[in-house]
């Protein structure tokens, strides 16, 4: 139950994109066509449900202070944690690379039309953000990877909604300042007011 | 109406092509349109469709639906003045007066100010002015509280016009609804103005009877988390002595409670819906989806219950708040709504069951209505492309090559 509640919590309530405007750049250029924005969102999903448990592993048996005790009784008071974010990136920079090859293998199409923005998953800040956020929140390994996945969920939901919005966009008659980015951003911030429904709920 | 007719047409040529207001040709041809109707004519290699029905008419045919709300909003607000005054004596005269001395005044400010930025926005971009703004600016002050500062009313239409509307191209365009935009706007802008104790109009210079907390039924609600006495019992005793059962469920039906202008009364919704469905410029798949997802969730909360609110009965959710004004008016703009037949029943009930939801579980905000509404605008579009791409799938089966 205490899972299904996290689950729900960091799909709706922490959404990263509009609780904490996290991983915006992708948001942004890939949501043209909601088919497009499905690949991205499904990648996030499988980088995200794979790396904060990974990571979890890492901050745990690694780089926490004691951690390293299972070589030995002389490292209880090593610390790593200044290599952190080096290996969260190396860790989330090999699993892009998995999924880049999955995808390349089995969906060429997907694979051209995210283009360059399949790599920059590696960069994405929702991805390292919830690798982050599962250290500072002290989750056990199931609630981390249950809130990876509920993060990569949310990060989706927002940003195939953003992309039938843009589709539907094509009958407006957006002034030419804003087309393109300008609208996009705007249109962010009126989904951001639509999901403060949330921020608040407590469970 | 032929002197009208005879000025119109003096002026016409300044603002014609060639003329000295060429720039002002839109300003001229909304006041003509507004007041004849228009002689333009379908090309003769265009669609031709003929109906009487075209978007001014339709935005008149909501502004009617919404007058019974309006004019009882009025009286409301100058009813809930004298009973919170103690006072419920009072002549009808004297409450229709408070309330409209109260009212008309937002209501004014907002159509000057929303029409304004039309105009302007016409004569820059060279577009007709929009008839949106019609139904616009009536239902921004109806589902503002009654003592709302003016220049926040103005300050909200300016943004929700602007950056909601205009941005995007025009009515027809938006993609959350124009209205909403504006009050979600001052809600999280100015909370103070827009929650808490300020439903019930009292004055400056007046004092309110003893026991009045200016407490509504959903603050109420949101109060029984916390002390666990029961729902229908804590508005029954709501009021005692200075105004008894003002929140029984007849009471609350028909609309003699503090809340938004235009928002208490269920009946006169019901009206505005009758009207709205009648004439088909409003969904009624939408409105009977919003009721049923707010009554199933209502009733499935009951199952679950685990504290006085989530236990309260469900047909009670129907008549507080704002539920009724939101389903029948917010929830069923034609632009903002998913489009498709099957994508409005999705649409409704998901409405109807977040706002509940909200209501019960987030402390944060006592009414769930127009968050719901805004949050199920933005994922109509993609409930329209599912429903789409279903009926295709579901074609494609039939079809035989």
């Amino acid at each position: 139950m205490e899972l299904v509640s996290l689950g729900i919590k960091s799909i709706f309530i922490d959404n990263m994109i509009f609780a904490y405007f996290l991983g915006m750049c992708s948001f942004l250029a890939v949501s043209k066509k909601v088919s497009t924005a499905i690949g991205l969102g499904a990648a996030v999903v499988f980088v995200l449900t794979i790396t904060v448990p990974v990571n979890w592993l890492l901050q745990e048996y690694i780089l926490k202070e004691g951690a390293l005790t299972w070589l030995g009784a002389d490292f209880a008071g090593v610390s790593l944690e200044f290599l952190q974010f080096i290996m969260f990136i190396a860790i989330i920079a090999g699993i892009v690379q998995l999924v880049e090859m999955i995808i390349e293998k089995f969906s060429p199409s997907l694979y051209g039309s995210l283009g360059i923005f399949l790599p920059l998953i590696a960069v994405n800040c929702a991805i390292l953000g919830s690798s982050l956020f599962m250290v500072q929140r002290d989750y056990a390994l199931s609630e981390a990877a249950v809130y990876g996945f509920g993060s990569g969920i949310g990060w989706m939901l927002a940003i195939v909604a953003l992309a039938a919005i843009r589709e539907k966009l094509k009958y407006s008659n957006v002034p030419d300042g804003l087309k393109g980015l300008g609208i996009t951003m705007l249109i962010t911030g009126l989904m951001g007011i639509a999901f403060k429904s949330f921020i608040g709920i407590a469970l | 109406m032929k002197f009208l007719r005879d000025a119109l047409d003096k002026v016409k040529p300044h603002f014609e092509k060639g003329g000295k207001w060429e720039k002002f040709y839109y300003l001229y041809e909304a006041h003509e349109t507004f007041l004849f109707a228009p002689n333009h004519t379908t090309r003769s290699t265009g669609a031709q469709i003929k109906d009487a029905i075209d978007m001014k008419r339709l935005m008149m045919t909501v502004i009617i639906a919404l007058l019974p709300c309006l004019l009882f909003g009025i009286y409301n607000v100058g009813y809930q003045h004298f009973i919170a005054l103690g006072q419920p004596e009072a002549s009808f005269g004297d409450m229709i007066l408070v309330g409209a001395i109260q009212v008309l005044p937002v209501v004014v400010v907002s159509y000057a100010v929303g029409l304004g930025v039309e105009f302007i926005f016409s004569v820059v971009r060279q577009h007709p002015v929009n008839e949106g703004f019609l139904v616009t600016g009536m239902l921004i002050p109806l589902v503002l509280p009654p003592d709302i500062p003016l220049w926040q009313v103005a300050l909200a239409t300016v943004f929700a016009v602007i950056i909601a509307k205009e941005a995007f191209g025009g009515t027809g365009m938006n993609v959350l609804n124009v209205a909403l935009t504006a009050r979600a706007f001052l809600y999280f802008a100015y909370p103070s103005q827009i929650s808490g104790d300020v439903w019930t109009y009292i004055g400056e210079s007046s004092q309110a009877v003893d026991g009045f907390t200016g407490a509504t039924p959903l603050a109420i609600g949101a109060q029984i988390v916390e002390n666990g006495e029961g729902f229908v019992q804590s508005l029954n005793q709501y009021g005692q002595g200075w105004a008894d059962g003002i929140f029984s469920f007849s009471n609350m039906f028909f609309g003699f409670m503090p809340g938004c202008i235009g928002e208490t009364s269920t009946l006169m919704c019901l009206v505005g819906a009758v009207i709205l469905a009648i004439t088909g410029v409003g969904s009624w798949k939408v409105m009977v989806s919003v009721f049923g997802g707010a009554y199933a969730m209502g009733w499935l909360l009951n199952l679950l219950a685990v504290n006085e609110y989530m236990a309260m009965p469900a047909h009670y959710h129907l008549v507080i708040g704002g539920l009724a004004f939101g389903a029948v008016y917010m929830a069923t703009d034609p632009v903002t709504a998913a489009h498709t037949e099957s994508g409005k029943w999705i649409y409704g009930l998901l409405i109807g069951m977040l706002t509940v939801v909200i209501r019960v579980f987030n402390p944060a905000y006592p009414e769930g209505i127009m968050l719901a509404i805004l949050l199920m605008n933005v994922f109509a579009p993609l409930i329209d492309h599912y429903v789409v791409i279903a009926n295709k799938k579901r074609r494609l089966q039939r079809a035989t090559v």
